[in-house]
């Protein structure tokens, strides 16, 4: 496989595809929001139960291609058990790697598993496919009643 | 050709009477098609040599748009560079060149689909422009509330939203010809669709997502019987299969240059000269007027009521050398030779394990679309990509007919006089690597 292929379909990435982690609807969430990626068909729904700003306990369903499933799966591996503050800084910085904005290797380091997204930046067409889980949990946590979309 | 003197325009306008019904230089038109020569067609496309990610490309997006000939990039260089100057009422030489040059695609394009009047065909935008055309000048001219327009479960978008765009003005009902499973139409119950609000039967010819060819003689016979108009969008047709809007006997018909080899931003309206006539216009401005004052304007001739502004000259003139292109090498040659292709690649595609084919109807035209169970349509667009090869993932703009066959999107190969068998043998290497990756 080409190197900058490989860079992208990680085997993380690969493995979050096949097996997806937290890929079910969550029976006590208190908060949730519907993500729609208009170009592809990629569609979302974040589920999260919040308690006293404490992400408890998070799940999604939806389709998609392997970077947005496999960006859902580790994202809600990451998120649960964070409070609502970190997981808008967690966001923050995913959203600058996926972009190409955040380059230093110990930053990217230090977002841990998350940084297999890295090879994401050479594929400007497929931002929109790592982001879109992200956004929809973002919009879940705020408790915004609007469908998210990647347009 | 009839008589010129019935297409000379009457009263003003004089200028124009050059254009309009003068006799064509047979030269302009029948190019005699030679033998079928596949190694000189490619070598006519210079972006046929590139390399993507080190690999030759191996172009398969030809429904979303084909690769232009030499002779149409030089067509535009020549333009440009020897011609450009606003057409009609220029007394200017320049003026007259670029005039004549243009009327001159006009009638290609009104001999390539044997109308029978330049008057009926109109320069657009693009097949989309086409249809909201006719759908603007039949809000205008013909549709009252409640009013129905049939439609297929395979159009693309923008045989749809043209139609739902005005809702706040008029509500015009919009009515499906169901599809089955392998993507036909099921025309059953068609006629009994009609009734006597129907003002219009608006129909894919090709559908581009599954490459159905559909009965469309039948469709307008029965649309026919009962006095209503048929519009075809023949965006995926025009380039495939022999298209005679005489003998389809079709009112409208709507096609883009950019998928005929030609330029984008221009496209085509074929309309029954009787029909253009009795329709309001589409736009105002220059060109479309014979004349203006505060009080009103009177509507120039066919087909400039239906060109406000200042056309897309290059572009139009492009289309024609395009067209030229297309009748040189023989549209029937063209056509026998993607149908070889596309059934030597559905048999091909066949041997990938996981694959599915979706839109199998009987009678197909050059588009190939697939999906597979465990690997979503972009991861396979992203690795066929560095494999060179260009195809279209999604939902091709066609959300209803991926909604019939449940599916979010599937990948679209679609092909062009210029793809070969060794192309496709590519395409299905590719596919099988991609399948080990993801199993």
């Amino acid at each position: 496989m080409d190197t900058e292929l490989r860079e992208l379909y990680q085997q993380v990435i690969l493995d979050h595809n096949k097996s997806p982690r937290n890929f079910k609807k969550l029976e006590n969430a208190n908060q949730d929001a519907e993500g729609y990626n208009p170009l592809c068909g990629d569609k979302i729904h974040i589920y999260l139960n919040v308690e006293d700003g404490i992400v408890k306990d998070i799940s999604f369903i939806g389709s998609g291609c392997a970077i947005s499933k496999a960006s859902a799966s580790l994202m809600s591996t990451i998120i649960k058990g964070k409070s609502k503050e970190e997981a808008g800084i967690i966001f923050e910085k995913f959203h600058d790697l996926v972009t190409g904005k955040l380059t230093g290797e110990a930053e990217i380091e230090e977002l841990g598993k998350l940084a297999v997204f890295a090879g994401v930046r050479d594929f400007p067409a497929r931002v929109k496919c790592a982001s879109l889980a992200w956004h929809t949990m973002m919009t879940a946590l705020q408790g915004k009643d609007e469908k998210v979309t990647t347009e | 050709m009839p008589a010129a003197a019935h297409f000379y325009p009457q009263g003003a306008e004089l200028q124009r009477k050059n254009y309009i019904g003068r006799k064509v230089n047979k030269t302009e038109l029948h190019i005699e098609p030679k033998a079928f020569d596949l190694e000189k067609i490619r070598r006519d496309f210079p972006i046929l040599g590139l390399q993507v990610h080190g690999k030759p490309l191996c172009y398969l997006d030809n429904a979303a748009t084909t690769q232009k000939p030499q002779a149409v990039i030089d067509s535009l260089v020549q333009y440009y560079s020897s011609m450009n100057a606003n057409i009609h009422r220029g007394v200017h030489h320049l003026s007259e060149v670029s005039t004549k040059a243009f009327e001159d695609a006009r009638i290609k394009v009104k001999s390539f689909i044997n109308a029978s009047s330049e008057k009926e065909i109109i320069f657009t935008r693009g097949t989309t422009e086409s249809i909201n055309l006719v759908a603007n000048s039949f809000l205008r001219g013909r549709f009252e509330d409640g009013d129905e327009v049939i439609i297929t479960g395979m159009e693309h978008h923008s045989n749809i939203v043209p139609w739902q765009l005005f809702d706040s003005i008029k509500k015009i009902k919009l009515r499906i010809v169901p599809v089955d499973d392998n993507g036909e139409l099921i025309l059953d119950d068609f006629e009994k669709m009609i009734n006597e609000k129907t003002k219009l039967v608006s129909v894919v010819y090709v559908s581009n997502s599954l490459g159905t060819i559909n009965p469309v003689e039948k469709i307008i016979s029965a649309a026919h019987k009962h006095n209503v108009p048929v519009l075809l969008d023949a965006a995926q047709a025009i380039q495939h299969i022999p298209v005679d809007v005489r003998k389809l006997d079709c009112d409208f018909l709507a096609f883009s240059g950019h998928k005929i080899y030609g330029p984008t931003g221009i496209g085509i309206l074929y309309g029954k000269e009787k029909l253009l006539d009795e329709l309001p216009p589409f736009l105002g401005g220059g060109d479309m007027i014979s004349k203006v004052t505060f009080n009103g304007t009177t509507f120039n001739q066919l087909p400039y009521k239906f060109e406000a502004g200042t056309s897309n000259i290059a572009d139009a003139i492009a289309l024609g050398t395009a067209i030229d292109y297309v009748a040189g090498i023989g549209i029937d040659a063209i056509s026998s030779h993607e149908t070889e292709i596309l059934e030597y690649a559905s048999a091909k595609v066949a041997e990938v394990p996981g694959l599915k084919i979706i839109g199998t109807a009987k009678n197909k035209s050059s588009v190939l679309s697939f999906i597979f169970d465990n690997i979503h349509p972009h991861d396979v667009g992203t690795f066929l990509d560095f494999e060179g090869i260009a195809v279209r993932t999604g939902h091709h703009c066609t959300q209803p007919i991926m909604d019939r066959f449940c599916i979010p999107a599937t990948t679209r190969a679609s092909f062009a006089m210029y793809n070969t068998k060794e192309e496709v043998d590519i395409l299905v290497r590719g596919l099988k690597k991609i399948t080990e990756v993801f199993n």
